[in-house]
This record gives C-alpha cells, sequence and structure tokens, in this order.
C-alpha cells in the first residue's frame, strides 16, 4: 500500500508530502477575514476579487480559502459566480480551492463548481451525528477533503479532553461508518485567544497544542489545522506582538504535527528572530508557564507588548554583523536592503580581488541584484526598496567606470559588458510626465537590461532614429495625458512604415488594454504593441519578449487577447444608446436658480500668489496618490499598516518626510500661482461667458463645456459644466487658477540622478507632484474663505479635505468633466499664467514643469464632479462650430471620446 | 447514499482476479464500424418505426442518420454482429453502444425520450454477444456500460465574453448520467465505464450519479475512468494534468483508471506512463487507430496499432487494452495477440509523486 497522503488538485495535483512541514492555506479570498475583499465581493467586483486570488497564488499559497459568508450578499450566488470565474483563470485555477462556509448549501453548491480535489472547511457534530454522516457522506461522493471542527452537539471544544474525545469520535464515524479516508481528514481542534486576562483561557495555547500531539499520535493520517490569529486576540493592533505571538505557537504546534493553517504568511516573525525577552513572554502565554520573574504571564506580556508596539521594527538596533562577511555576500547584502553606505569600499574591496572592474558587476553585483529580482518577482520586495537596491548598484558600477574606461583606453575598446536587452524609453512628443517611466526604466536597469532614455516630450522621429542607432530590443513609451494616446498611435505607424520588427511598450496613467488593443496594436502588425499596467509587471513582460522560445507564444497570446479585448470593446459601444444632442440639452441638470445669491469675490481679474509657504503646503498633502506612484496601493494612513505592504510604506514614507524636511528647510521649490475671478453667466446651452465688469457688458471670454450623451435612467440629467453656472439675469462667478511647485524639480533631479541616485530624483519629482496638487487645495481651500469668500466660516482641518467635503469644485481641462484640454489656453490667457506662473503650455497642451495643476473654479453648492464620457458627432460638429474650430482639429483633440470613427465615412467609400 | 458500504458485486473480485492474471483484453470502436455498413436514414429509423414493432418512441422532426446509440433499438442485430466480432477477437469487455445515451447528448436527435429504453437494450445487445462468444470458446465477457462526457462542459464556458456562464450544471448532468447508468445496470452491465472524459467536472457529477444509481439496487459495480488528453499540452480540455486529474476521481475508487481516444497510441505513452506511476489502482488504456486522415479515415493498420499498445504492456504501463477511434477486430485480434507475453502491471510498483 501506498503511503496514505492527502491529495488534493486543481488544474495541477498537490500532496501534502512528508517534506512539506506546514501547508500555508491563503485567507485574503475570505470575506470575513479580509475587509478588501468582503467590499470587492459587495460591490460585485470579480475582476479585482480573481486579481487578490491570482496574487495569493503568485505569492506563494499552496491552496485557496474561498469564503464568501456575508449577510449582505448571497452566499451560495456569490461562491458559485466567484468558483465559475476562477476556473476560467488557470493561473489561479492551479491549485486545490478550499470551500469555506459555516453554511452546509454554500458549501454543497461550491462542490458542484470545482473540477478539482477541493477541502471543504468544514464539517463537524455540531447538529449531530446523523447531519454529520449525511455531509461527510455527500463530501466522499463529489471527491473532497474534509476540515472538522472539534465541536459536538454540546458545543466548541476547549479543554484537551473535550478536543481529543471530540476529533476520536468524529474519526470513528467517518473511517468506520462512512468509508471516509483517514488522510482525507483535517482536525481542526480551535485555537482560541489566550492572555486575555481571564485565567480559565491561559491554558488555551496548551490544550491545543497536546490535543495535536494526541490526535496525530492516536488518529493515524489525518491532519491538523488551525486559524492562528485567533490565538492573538487580544493585541489587537499590536501588530510585532501578534506576529511574534503566532510564531512561538506554530514552533511549538508544527513539531507536534500540526501541517496545516490558515496565516497570513506575509505577518509571521522568524522564531530565530523575535527578541529574546518577547519571546520569552509569549512562550510563557502559549505554553502557560510561570514566569521566571514570578509575575502572571499575562501580565508580563500585556507589559512587554507596550514596548514593542509599533515603531519596534524600524527602531531595530543597527546590526553590522554582515559586515564581517565575504565581500560578494556584503554586496548582496547591501543591494537587498538598499544600504549605501558602505558600497564604496566594499566595490573597491571587490575590485582589487577580481582581475578585471567588469568582473565585479558580472560577478558580485549581478548576483545581489539577481536576488533583488527574485525577491521583487516573488512579492517579497516592493518597488520602493528596488529601487533603492538600484540606487546601490548604480554608486557600485561608478567606482568601477574610471577602472573600465582606463582598462578599455589600454586594451583600445572593447570590453562592454553582456546586458539582456536594450530598451528605448521616452515620454512621447507634447507630454512631460515622467515618474512612471523613470521607475520602469530603473526596474528594468535592475535586472540587467540597458536602458537608453530619451527624456520627456520626445518627436517620434528622435524615437525612430535612437532606437536605431542603438539598435535596442523594445520601445517603451509612456504618456499621462490624452493627446499622447495619438502620439502613440502615430508612433506605432511611423514604426509599422520604417519596417520596423521589435516590441512596442505602452504605460502611463491615461493608457489602457483597450486603448493598446483597439488603437495602437492594428497600427503596428510586423510585431506587437503591448499595455503594460504597472512598472512590476515590466521586466516579466520584458524578458518573455526577449525569450527565443517563449516570445512568440507570448505575442500569439496577446494578440489573440487584444483581438478579443477590441471585438468586446466595438461590441459594447455598439450596445451602448447615446442621446442626439438635442436631447441631452432637453434633458440638462435643471438648478432652481431663482433665489440663489453668491457673494462676489472679493477682486476682478487676475492675482499672483507668491507667499507661499512651504511647510504649510505641506499639510495639504494626500498621500495616498503618493504611495500610489510606488505602486503601494493603499489609502494613507492605514497603508502604513498594511499586512504586506506595511512595512515597505513605512520605510518609504520615512525617506519622503526626511527629504520634505529638506524641501522645506532648503526652499528647494519655488512655488507660484495665479488666481482670478470674473463676472460670468450660463451662454446659451452649454457655454460660460466671462466679462470684463461688474455690469457684464464687455464680453472678456467664453469657456467651451461639453455634455454627456449618454442615455440616463429617469431623473438623471445629462450633464455640462455650464449648467453649473447661473443664467443670465442672476449674478454668478467664474474662477481660474494655475499652481507650479516650480520648474526647480528638474535641475534638482537631475542632480541626484547624476550621483546615482534614481531613488532620490524619482521622490523629488513625486514629491513637487504632491506639492502641486497640495497648492491647487490649499489655494482652494483659500478662495472659498477668502478670495471669493462665499464660505468664510468653512473650518476643515487640511486632513480632511481629502473627501472633497466642501462647496464648489475645480474642474481642470483634460480631465473627465471637461476632456478638451484645448480649454487650457483660454484659461492660461485669462491669468496671463505663462508671465505670472512661468508655466507653459506643450503643444499637446500639456503643463510644462510637470508639476502643475490648473482649473476653473465653480461655487455652486449643487455643483459635482463627473465624466462627459463618449460623444456623437452632432456635438463635436457644433462644438467645433462654437469653438471656431475646424471639426477635423475638434476630433483629433477630442480623439478618445469620439463615439463614432472620424473617418467612417472615408472608409466607406473606399471600400 | 454512501456506497462504499454496499457490497461489491461478484464481478467485481472475477474482474480483479482476471485481471492480475493477465492483461485484459477491452474492445475496439462501434462508431467506425458502424459508418462501414453505410446505413441510410431508413436503416436508422427503421423505416420510420424508431423503435422497431411495438414502438414508444414516435418519429421526431430530427433526422436520425448518425445517432449511433439509436442502432441498439432499430438495428440490434448489426450491433449484436459488432460486439461479437470483438469478442471472438479476444475483447473480454464489451462496451456498451451508449456514448450518447443521455437526455443532453440526444436533445440533438430530439430523443430525450428514449434514453432509458436506449440503455436497457445497448446493455442487452452487449450481453447477448458476450454470452454467444462464451458459448463458442467458453472464455467470460463483461459487459461495461459506457458513459460518454455529453457534448456539454461543466467547468468551461462555452461564451468566452462571459467566463463565469455555464452551458450546463453539475445537477443537469449528474440527473442525466443517473438516468443513463440506471438503464445500463437494469439492462444487464457489469461494469461502468466513465470515458472520453475531457471535463473532470463531467466525470465527477457521473460518479456521483453511479453512486446514487448503485445505492438504489444495492450493489456496487465497478467503475472504470477513462480521460482523454488532446492536445500536446499535456492536459485535459479543462486543463488538469494527469495526476490532477487522477486526484480529482480517485475517491471513486475505481477498478481502472486509464485514458482513451485522442491523438493515438504514440501520443498517449507518456501521459499513461505519468498515470501509471501515481495511480494505486489498475490502469486501462485504449488508443484511437492513430490520427484521422483528411478524409475521417483512421489509416493505422491492425500490426502498426498493435505494436504501439505493446510498448504500454512492455513498460509495464497497463492492465487492460483496447482501442478506440478506428480500430476494428483485426486491431482487437493484433493487440490480444502482441500484449499476450507481457505481465499486467503490478500495482506495487508506483511511487509516490
Amino acid at each position: 500500500m501506498r503511503d496514505r497522503l492527502l491529495r488534493l488538485s486543481g488544474l495541477e495535483p498537490f500532496v501534502l508530502t512528508k517534506d512539506i512541514p506546514f501547508v500555508n492555506v491563503g485567507e485574503r479570498t475570505n470575506v470575513t477575514g479580509s475587509a478588501r475583499f468582503r467590499k470587492l465581493i459587495t460591490n460585485r467586483d470579480y475582476a479585482a476579487a480573481l486579481d487578490v486570488a491570482r496574487d495569493q497564488v503568485e505569492n506563494g499559497a499552496q491552496i485557496i480559502d474561498i469564503n464568501m459568508d456575508e449577510g449582505l450578499i448571497d452566499s451560495k450566488q456569490a461562491m458559485v459566480d466567484f468558483l465559475n470565474l476562477v476556473a476560467a483563470e488557470p493561473d489561479i485555477a492551479r491549485v486545490p480551492i478550499m470551500i469555506d462556509s459555516s453554511k452546509w448549501e454554500v458549501i454543497e453548491a461550491g462542490l458542484k463548481c470545482v473540477q478539482g480535489k477541493p477541502i471543504v472547511n468544514s464539517i463537524s457534530l455540531k447538529e449531530g451525528e446523523e447531519a454529520f454522516l449525511h455531509h461527510a457522506g455527500l463530501c466522499l461522493a463529489y471527491g473532497a477533503a474534509v476540515v472538522v471542527m472539534a465541536f459536538d452537539e454540546e458545543g466548541q471544544a476547549d479543554s484537551f479532553e473535550r478536543k481529543t474525545e471530540i476529533c476520536a469520535r468524529a474519526y470513528r464515524i467517518l473511517t468506520e461508518q462512512v468509508g471516509f479516508p483517514p488522510e482525507d481528514i483535517i482536525f481542526d481542534p480551535n485555537v482560541f485567544a489566550v492572555a486575555t486576562g481571564i485565567e480559565e483561557h491561559d491554558n488555551y495555547g496548551v490544550d491545543f497544542i497536546e490535543a495535536t500531539k494526541w490526535i496525530r499520535q492516536n488518529l493515524p493520517y489525518c491532519h491538523i489545522s488551525g486559524g492562528v490569529s485567533n490565538l492573538s486576540f487580544s493585541f489587537r493592533g499590536n501588530e510585532p506582538v501578534r506576529e511574534a505571538m503566532h510564531a512561538v505557537f506554530l514552533y511549538h504546534a508544527i513539531k507536534v504535527g500540526m501541517d496545516m493553517g490558515i496565516v497570513n504568511a506575509g505577518q509571521l516573525a522568524v522564531y530565530d528572530q523575535i527578541d529574546p525577552d518577547l519571546r520569552e513572554a509569549c512562550e510563557d502565554v502559549v505554553l502557560n508557564r510561570k514566569p521566571k520573574n514570578g509575575a502572571s504571564a499575562t501580565e508580563n506580556m500585556l507589559e512587554i507588548a507596550e514596548r514593542f508596539k509599533g515603531g519596534a521594527r524600524e527602531e531595530k538596533k543597527r546590526d553590522l554583523a554582515w559586515r564581517e562577511w565575504p565581500v560578494a555576500k556584503r554586496l548582496e547584502h547591501a543591494l537587498v536592503n538598499g544600504i549605501t553606505e558602505f558600497v564604496e569600499e566594499d566595490t573597491e574591496a571587490a575590485r582589487q580581488e577580481a582581475d578585471k572592474p567588469l568582473e565585479v558587476i558580472e560577478g558580485p553585483l549581478m548576483a545581489g541584484m539577481n536576488v533583488v529580482g527574485d525577491l521583487f518577482g516573488a512579492g517579497k520586495m516592493f518597488l520602493p526598496q528596488v529601487v533603492k537596491s538600484a540606487r546601490v548598484m548604480k554608486q557600485a558600477v561608478a567606482v568601477l567606470l574610471p577602472y573600465m574606461e582606463e582598462e578599455k583606453r589600454k586594451s583600445g575598446g572593447g570590453g562592454g559588458r553582456d546586458t539582456a536587452g536594450t530598451v528605448l524609453m521616452a515620454t512621447v512628443k507634447g507630454d512631460v510626465h515622467d515618474i512612471g517611466k523613470n521607475i520602469v526604466g530603473v526596474v528594468l536597469a535592475c535586472n540587467n537590461y540597458e536602458i537608453v532614455d530619451l527624456g520627456v516630450m520626445v518627436p517620434p522621429q528622435k524615437i525612430l532614429e535612437e532606437a536605431k542607432a542603438h539598435n535596442v530590443d523594445v520601445i517603451g513609451l509612456s504618456g499621462l495625458i490624452t493627446p499622447s494616446l495619438d502620439e502613440m498611435v502615430h508612433l506605432a505607424s511611423e514604426m509599422q512604415r520604417e519596417g520596423f520588427d521589435i516590441p512596442l511598450l505602452i504605460g502611463g496613467a491615461t493608457t489602457s488594454k483597450v486603448h493598446t488593443a483597439v488603437k495602437i496594436s492594428p497600427q503596428y502588425t510586423r510585431n506587437q504593441a503591448i499595455y503594460v499596467t504597472d512598472a512590476s509587471r515590466a521586466v516579466g513582460v520584458v524578458s518573455l519578449l526577449l525569450s527565443a522560445t517563449q516570445r512568440q507564444p507570448y505575442i500569439d497570446g496577446i494578440r489573440a487577447e487584444y483581438t478579443e479585448v477590441a471585438e468586446a470593446h466595438e461590441r459594447a459601444e455598439a450596445a451602448k444608446q447615446r442621446l442626439p444632442l438635442a436631447a441631452a440639452r432637453a434633458n440638462a441638470m435643471q438648478i432652481d436658480w431663482t433665489d440663489y445669491s453668491v457673494p462676489a469675490p472679493r477682486f476682478t481679474g487676475t492675482k499672483v500668489i507668491e507667499d507661499w509657504d512651504l511647510a504649510e503646503i505641506a499639510r495639504y498633502i494626500d498621500w495616498t496618490p503618493f504611495f500610489h506612484t510606488w505602486e503601494l496601493r493603499g489609502t494613507y494612513p492605514r497603508i502604513l499598516e498594511h499586512e504586506k505592504y506595511g512595512e515597505a510604506a513605512r520605510s518609504l514614507f520615512a525617506d519622503a518626510q526626511s527629504m520634505l524636511q529638506r524641501i522645506i528647510g532648503e526652499k528647494w521649490f519655488g512655488p507660484r500661482a495665479a488666481v482670478g475671478f470674473w463676472p460670468a453667466n450660463r451662454a446659451g446651452d452649454d457655454d460660460i461667458r466671462l466679462f470684463t465688469g461688474a455690469d457684464r457688458s464687455e464680453e472678456l471670454a467664453t469657456l467651451h463645456t461639453l455634455r454627456q450623451q449618454t442615455s440616463k435612467r429617469q431623473g438623471r440629467p445629462n450633464v455640462a459644466m455650464a449648467d453649473f453656472v447661473a443664467p443670465e439675469g442672476t449674478d454668478d462667478w467664474i474662477g481660474a487658477f494655475v499652481v507650479t511647485a516650480g520648474p526647480e524639480e528638474i535641475a534638482i533631479a537631475e542632480k541626484f540622478e547624476k550621483a546615482g541616485d534614481d531613488y532620490g530624483a524619482i521622490m523629488v519629482k513625486a514629491l513637487a507632484d504632491r506639492y502641486a496638487e497640495a497648492m491647487a487645495e490649499m489655494l482652494h481651500q483659500r478662495v472659498r474663505r477668502d478670495y471669493w469668500g462665499y464660505a468664510t466660516d468653512e473650518s476643515f482641518a487640511p486632513h480632511e479635505l481629502v473627501g472633497e467635503p466642501y462647496r464648489g469644485i475645480r474642474p481642470a481641462p483634460g480631465y473627465p468633466a471637461q476632456p478638451d484640454h484645448t480649454e487650457k489656453t483660454t484659461l492660461f490667457r485669462l491669468l496671463d499664467a505663462e508671465a505670472t506662473t512661468g508655466v507653459t503650455l506643450t503643444e499637446s497642451m500639456a503643463m510644462w514643469p510637470g508639476s502643475s495643476v490648473s482649473g476653473i473654479y465653480i461655487g455652486h453648492p449643487e455643483a459635482f464632479y463627473f465624466g462627459v464620457a463618449k460623444v456623437e458627432r452632432d456635438q463635436v460638429a457644433d462644438y467645433a462650430q462654437r469653438k471656431g474650430m475646424e471639426l477635423a482639429e475638434a476630433e483629433r483633440w477630442l480623439t478618445p471620446i469620439l463615439n463614432y470613427r472620424p473617418d467612417a465615412t472615408a472608409a466607406v467609400a473606399a471600400e | 447514499m454512501i456506497s462504499f458500504g454496499l457490497p461489491p458485486t461478484e464481478t467485481f473480485a472475477a474482474l480483479q482476479r482476471a485481471a492480475r492474471e493477465r492483461i485484459l483484453i477491452l474492445d475496439g470502436a462501434m462508431g467506425t464500424m458502424i459508418q462501414t455498413l453505410n446505413m441510410t436514414e431508413e436503416d436508422f429509423t427503421a423505416n420510420g418505426h424508431i423503435h422497431g414493432p411495438g414502438c414508444r418512441h414516435h418519429a421526431t422532426d430530427h433526422p436520425q442518420k448518425g445517432n449511433n446509440d439509436l442502432l441498439v433499438l432499430t438495428q440490434p442485430d448489426a450491433v449484436e454482429e459488432i460486439q461479437l466480432q470483438f469478442a471472438l477477437a479476444g475483447a473480454d469487455i464489451l462496451e456498451t453502444n451508449t456514448f450518447s445515451s443521455t437526455t443532453i447528448a440526444q436533445a440533438d436527435y430530439g430523443l430525450e425520450g428514449a434514453v432509458h429504453d436506449l440503455n436497457v437494450a445497448a446493455a442487452r445487445v452487449a450481453r447477448r454477444a458476450g454470452d454467444r462468444a462464451t458459448a463458442k470458446d467458453g472464455k467470460p465477457r463483461w459487459v461495461a456500460g459506457a458513459v460518454g462526457p455529453t457534448n456539454r462542459t461543466a467547468s468551461i464556458s462555452p461564451d468566452v465574453n462571459d467566463p463565469g456562464y455555464r452551458a450546463v450544471t453539475f445537477d443537469d448532468l449528474r440527473v442525466a448520467y443517473g438516468q443513463q447508468i440506471d438503464g445500463l445496470i437494469e439492462g444487464g452491465s457489469d461494469l461502468i465505464l466513465i470515458e472520453t472524459i475531457f471535463d473532470t467536472l463531467n466525470a465527477k457529477a457521473a460518479i456521483f450519479a453511479a453512486f446514487e444509481s448503485f445505492a438504489k439496487v444495492g450493489r456496487r459495480l465497478p467503475i472504470m475512468i477513462s480521460g482523454t488528453i488532446t492536445d500536446a499540452s499535456g492536459r485535459t480540455l479543462s486543463g488538469q494534468t494527469p495526476t490532477a486529474f487522477w486526484h480529482s476521481v480517485r475517491h471513486s475508487r475505481p477498478f481502472t483508471v486509464g485514458l482513451n481516444c485522442a491523438l493515438g497510441a504514440d501520443a498517449m505513452r507518456p501521459h499513461l506512463a505519468e498515470l501509471a506511476g501515481v495511480a494505486e489502482t489498475m490502469t486501462c488504456a485504449y488508443p484511437n487507430a492513430g490520427l484521422p486522415n483528411a478524409f475521417g479515415q483512421y489509416d493505422e493498420t491492425p500490426e502498426d496499432t498493435a505494436g504501439k499498445v505493446e510498448v504500454f504492456a512492455k513498460e509495464g504501463l497497463v492492465n487492460v487494452v483496447g482501442g478506440c477511434c478506428g480500430t476494428t477486430p483485426d486491431h482487437i485480434r493484433a493487440i490480444a495477440e502482441h500484449v499476450a507475453a507481457y505481465a499486467p502491471r503490478k500495482l506495487d510498483e508506483t511511487v509516490d509523486a
């Protein structure tokens, strides 16, 4: 007879062999355990929910637990829907599923959806033997292993005696009456909280561990599992202590046979690395020992817990033991931990040991970077840490460069190093945004790709010339504003025309898979345009593209996917009903203006503001987007305690804070702003007319707005921004502003780059960006309280402004409420912004310097941010006429929101 | 409900005894044999009397030509003759002509109502063929009630834009398979053969249905499980590796697990080897006679196929062998001759993955 091992399967088999001491069951797809997953499921955001499942598998979960027990949703339906969707994702369905519910009907519905061999979590004797027999028999017939809770008619087992008695009884029934294979039984003897201050709870840890030992010795072939986080329930909020308790508990439980558990692997301290005092206190409570100092274990634990609460990890004492290691290990340590302090001396030491300086790069430095790459790929390091590693690498290379050049001179050229490939990176013509592009460049460079970075506002011809000159393997394009999308389409067609045959990567805030599939990919059929979601994906994509064996299957897969995406998009668009412009106007938002009155702003015309206090602006920074820039997705401040990203986020935040101190102290930025107000009224249906004076006789300018043309539900208006402005006869005003953190960031970032510090360069740009946004927020508050003064008593604190609780909006041209970037020209003219702030507009209407924000102010309390979404030809024709623009030009600027193909008639004629 | 407590039928022990002594032979393809008879619509419907004399099933609007399973009612002698030829060629196990005899598969022909009769009759026809062969040569023959995959998949969406959609559910399949298996048992099948499995969830529904049917009659028939691997990735259509597939169906405690159909014996060998390495039960393989040519015909001669199947035996991978699409009585005879010299695979030779 073969060993009786637990054998499960998804698309691939899983066998719990003796070599596997402990199976970690992924718990993030559990609505009772993960607030995020619960939210995604209640919102039916299944795509994001699948990403959660995928991340778990990618991060090494061998089994994933799926639980939909949430009062507000139809758990059974959600289980079925989600499992069916999981079945369609081979990278998730690879692993076995644990179908988790307290309701049998949910479990049974789940069992009918999985082709692999799953685990049912759980059944028990809670409702008596009859129900237990019934459920167990069904599990057998569906082909599932089971988790059996130590629970019977009397309740949940808490003592050693009860746990062992119930498990033995269940085992007997299962193996003798049901014929259940003992290797398919997993007992959960109930992990309960210890150190609660209630004496009866003190022995819970011991009871579990002892019961585990007894069960494994007396009930052959079965397994033991448990939900470990319960143990430390009374230390909620004190993560370092909880992690230590879990690690200590598992250390002892695994030793006696616990071989499975629902544990957050990212939140587990390493037993050997726990502070000895803390570990001793944990052992005392887990093992219910009398502490050496004679006090109670719980009291000791509470006291010591205070000491380790938060911060404990940041204040880790500097451990310099690694300085004793061999030089190659020291370099690896410095790279993985991003430590620049010793890199020059270590590199020099390595150089002296090596025959040639190049060997240091190709030997220890690349080896260290490979470790970084692997950890990043495995989700164990995060973007900010990788960028820090790159900084160490650059500084090491800088030490070697003079020697390498010397060598080259002596040997007469040659001696270049082998790279994994060359990637050209550029922000397209008319666009100035480059933080994301720089991050991608750094991450690729870390993985031994050579980067040719052409910077920002790069004309297509230059991109193509440089690509040829450097014989690059891949071109990567970045862009943030919508006109950049067209630049990318244009570049793709130029690549096709010039006979290029290398992949084209597309990235940046406004780019998308749909746009790439529908607009870019068809232009470039000689090779393939590929949308890359974020920097962390870039390495995987580029390595696939440059692999001789994987390239073709990968490209074929992308092609097939894009064809599907394009077709699905076509169908979805065709299905959406748009209203004729006249009908949309008839359904405009009706604000009752009869008794409306708003104070006149304190001045008419423009005012330049130069008295900015850098420290004051910093208080208005919304940090959440800052973390997003670094691909740490979460909301500030909760991200600092995030189970997975928390540590990386805290470290990044600390670095940001220290740079912020220098920005303020050394006055790195020169913020400037212009703000203006003018009497204004709605003109016609969709425009806003501005007047020079209070008598509203002399027209100054017209702001044009676009109206939603989607078919709305009953009672929902088709909004245009003009609807928020009072018609003639009621006094109303419009404001406008441009703020900038100043052009100084560019020189500062360059200085960092020159010093081999990409981390600093990206950091200063990311902070300048935050400064501009914070200035916009701060200025808006000043406008409401003072300059326009319609909310003089408003008293929100800076951090409360993030949720936009205040009256009025500040929409920006180029954003969803007014997708037309060219309205910025009117705005800039009104404010004479180039002269007053130094901010200029590129040919694509991007603002230079990049850390700038502009917009208009609307004061009505019912004004809100909305998206115009797609528009029809009738509106574009009308809009072009109102603006005095050629139709074709209007169509060009509005390309991303056209609900029709401007060339459609021409195409029909050609066919 | 729980059928493992049920007594196994006597044939279970007899089969296992026989399979320990020698490699057992399963018959060849029914479908491709029927094609050679060039039957007409009238043949298929017995001149419009779908059921022959005493008909209960009225002709439907659907043409029946190609509904091979119907022949057990309309041309039972022709089917019996083919099965007799297979039996005399050396087959120990005869498959019933019921690959598509479920309400789900018969819906294409409008004959959902005939499903019970189709299965009962098919088992009886095979039984008769087996008994006639036994009368001639004295060797026992077993009837395997064949359960096909149906034409729907329970774990794959047919709509690429709606991956969560399912054209058939586990319960739809369970009910349909249950009807079929009840009929197969009633007609006298000795085993249940769940075959050509391309979606393991369909097979799990069939296993569940078999348990329910066994509970009804109070005995547990031996089950044979046979998957099919149709592409070079070495996975089932629903994406499982051979080992994962085995883990998914292992709870049926089958008499055999194995592979059939697909790309022929050569392509089957590595997947069969994987299965034979992990399965702690007997194994079974019945490949096609190679790949069909442009005209849908199978070109491998009896010697070709038998030579390849012999490799399975030589390497100790199999306990039961036979043929699928394109194999004739001559193929089965050649296979039986080629494997006769080899011992069946030993169960204790498996190693843990």
